[in-house]
């Protein structure tokens, strides 16, 4: 579904991504993992066409999106939830939702399914979306990136900060999702919300990906996690 | 004159100037609030729209309401699709650098001026007002027009409110305001954004000019006061509040009526200057603004 191949990117003189290799596939969740700075969120910003990717290709359901402008590559149907959420603060649920909507021209159908899927945001409709508590700002981001109908989901440490009951939460949206063919890239740093969603584990370290396994065969023991999680 | 029908003149003139002062100041707040570019040419897109509206007035045959209609339509147009192309020329490629910005806005507004000089001339000229009677009042008789001035600048600012906070493109432009980056992840073109909000301000200083030009002539040095008034507005108001700014360019414009009727021109400058030295000191943030983010 998504392709990243031989990817260099970086800001400025910084080159952070070096030759790095992903593919995500439809209905799978691909999880990525890596240390501080092992440039898995600025991997995702550079699928988004945040961050120019200076070499390589990024391919989405056999169409090249590499070096579009940042603003057309959600269109073809990318959703992203950023690190930190980043709402728009200062504006309700309702206009956030709408801003998710109005990406790839989608309608009250939409609307409606994704409201359903987070009843609590339906009730704080017209609330501003800074004055959500963490957990809720998280479903609206989630949410804003539904509003697209993607077919590719990034989620950047959606589980940062929150308490268990959200983690399960967004846990079950995820495998809610793959069920419907999303190809899913989850960058998380906690082994056990790792193991309960993804199909693959991808391990990133220097800016590329060292080790790309399949879940079923990992415990929390594996040698992966003490190698490029450190945990 | 007692002093009742007085003060009633001074609150009406100062009525005008504050009408005329909101117009110019919102385009410079949206910009600020929008982009974070702080425009130093925006007198001067103010003064193209004068110096253009008595080009069309020259243009246009028949009744001066005529030209003066064609003026209030094509002025404001051409002016913002200048600014548009002063964004996309210049701003985008300094990459919106606040310090560059200025420089490069500062560069333009003597472009703009010495345009003008060149095509237009030093003199003053007048524009006729699209029509021409007077309102009776039991003491004095006052100009319809400047009536209609304040009312076309109250509905302008409620359309500009109603684009704002109702419409779709207000969302992007709000949107957009507060996190560029992430607007972009969800299909908004910045740069589109940017020259839209660019060009909405220069066409907004642009009718404030075209509305005034019937009252005041046009001149290629014209811009540097509303500039400076509207700087005056936007900082107590608070940049980027267009609630604030309003307030402001009403307090501003009926201080001004009044105390320039009463005592001098030159005291009401003074008092404006020293209200923003007592906000800059007491409320950096303008009356209506929020601390920076």
């Amino acid at each position: 579904m998504l392709t990243l191949s031989g990817i260099d990117a970086g800001y400025g003189a910084v080159q952070v991504l070096r030759a790095l290799t992903i593919e995500a596939r439809t209905g799978e969740v691909l999880c990525v993992m890596g240390r501080n700075g092992a440039g898995k969120s600025t991997m995702l910003k550079t699928i988004m066409g945040l961050v120019p990717a200076t070499a390589g290709s990024i391919v989405l359901d056999g169409l090249d999106v590499t070096g579009l402008p940042a603003h057309e590559v959600p269109r073809h149907g990318i959703g992203y939830v950023p690190q930190g959420r980043r709402l728009f603060a200062e504006l309700t649920v309702a206009e956030n939702i709408e801003i998710g909507l109005m990406t790839r021209r989608r309608g009250q159908r939409t609307r409606e399914e994704v409201l359903t899927l987070f009843p609590r945001l339906r009730e704080r409709l017209n609330q501003v979306s800074g004055t959500l508590s963490g957990g809720e700002q998280q479903m609206l981001a989630i949410a804003r990136a539904l509003c697209l109908e993607p077919k590719v989901l990034l989620l950047d440490e959606p589980t940062e900060g929150l308490q268990p009951s959200m983690i399960a939460l967004i846990r079950d949206t995820v495998v809610a999702l793959k069920a419907t063919g999303v190809a899913t890239i989850l960058v998380e740093q906690r082994v056990d919300a790792v193991l309960s969603v993804a199909d693959r584990v991808a391990f990133m370290t220097g800016g590329t990906v060292a080790e790309t396994v399949d879940a079923a065969g990992l415990t929390p023991a594996a040698p992966q996690f003490a190698a490029y999680v450190g945990v | 004159m007692s002093f009742g029908p007085f003060l009633l003149l001074a609150l009406m003139e100062g009525m005008v100037t504050s009408a005329v002062l909101a117009l110019a100041a919102v385009g410079l707040s949206l910009v600020f609030g929008i982009m974070r570019v702080v425009n130093v040419a925006h007198g001067e897109f103010f003064m193209l729209g004068a110096v253009s509206a008595w080009f069309v007035s020259q243009w246009v045959p028949g009744p001066p309401a005529v030209a003066f209609v064609a003026a209030l339509i094509l002025c404001p147009l051409f002016v913002a699709a200048i600014a548009a192309l002063a964004d996309m020329v210049v701003l985008k490629r300094l990459n919106y650098q606040p310090e560059a910005t200025i420089v490069a806005t500062i560069g333009l507004l003597y472009i703009l001026q010495q345009a003008a000089l060149s095509f237009y001339g030093p003199d003053a000229r007048p524009v006729p007002a699209p029509f021409n009677f007077r309102v009776q009042l039991p003491w004095f008789g006052y100009s319809g027009y400047k009536i209609a001035v304040v009312a076309a600048s109250a509905l302008v600012l409620l359309g500009v409110w109603r684009l704002l906070a109702k419409s779709r493109v207000g969302l992007i432009m709000r949107a957009t305001q507060y996190d560029r980056e992430t607007a972009r992840a969800f299909g908004i073109n910045v740069d589109r954004v940017y020259a839209g909000v660019f060009a909405l301000g220069g066409g907004l200083a642009a009718l404030a000019a075209v509305l005034i030009v019937p009252i005041q002539q046009a001149h290629y040095l014209m811009g540097t006061d509303p500039l400076l008034l509207s700087f005056i507005v936007v900082i107590i108001g608070g940049l980027g509040s267009l609630r604030g700014t309003v307030i402001a360019a009403l307090l501003i414009g009926l201080s001004d009526g009044v105390i320039s009727t009463f005592f001098a021109p030159t005291l009401a400058k003074i008092v404006a200057t020293l209200l923003v030295a007592l906000v800059l000191v007491f409320r950096p943030q303008g009356l209506f603004g929020r601390r920076a983010l």
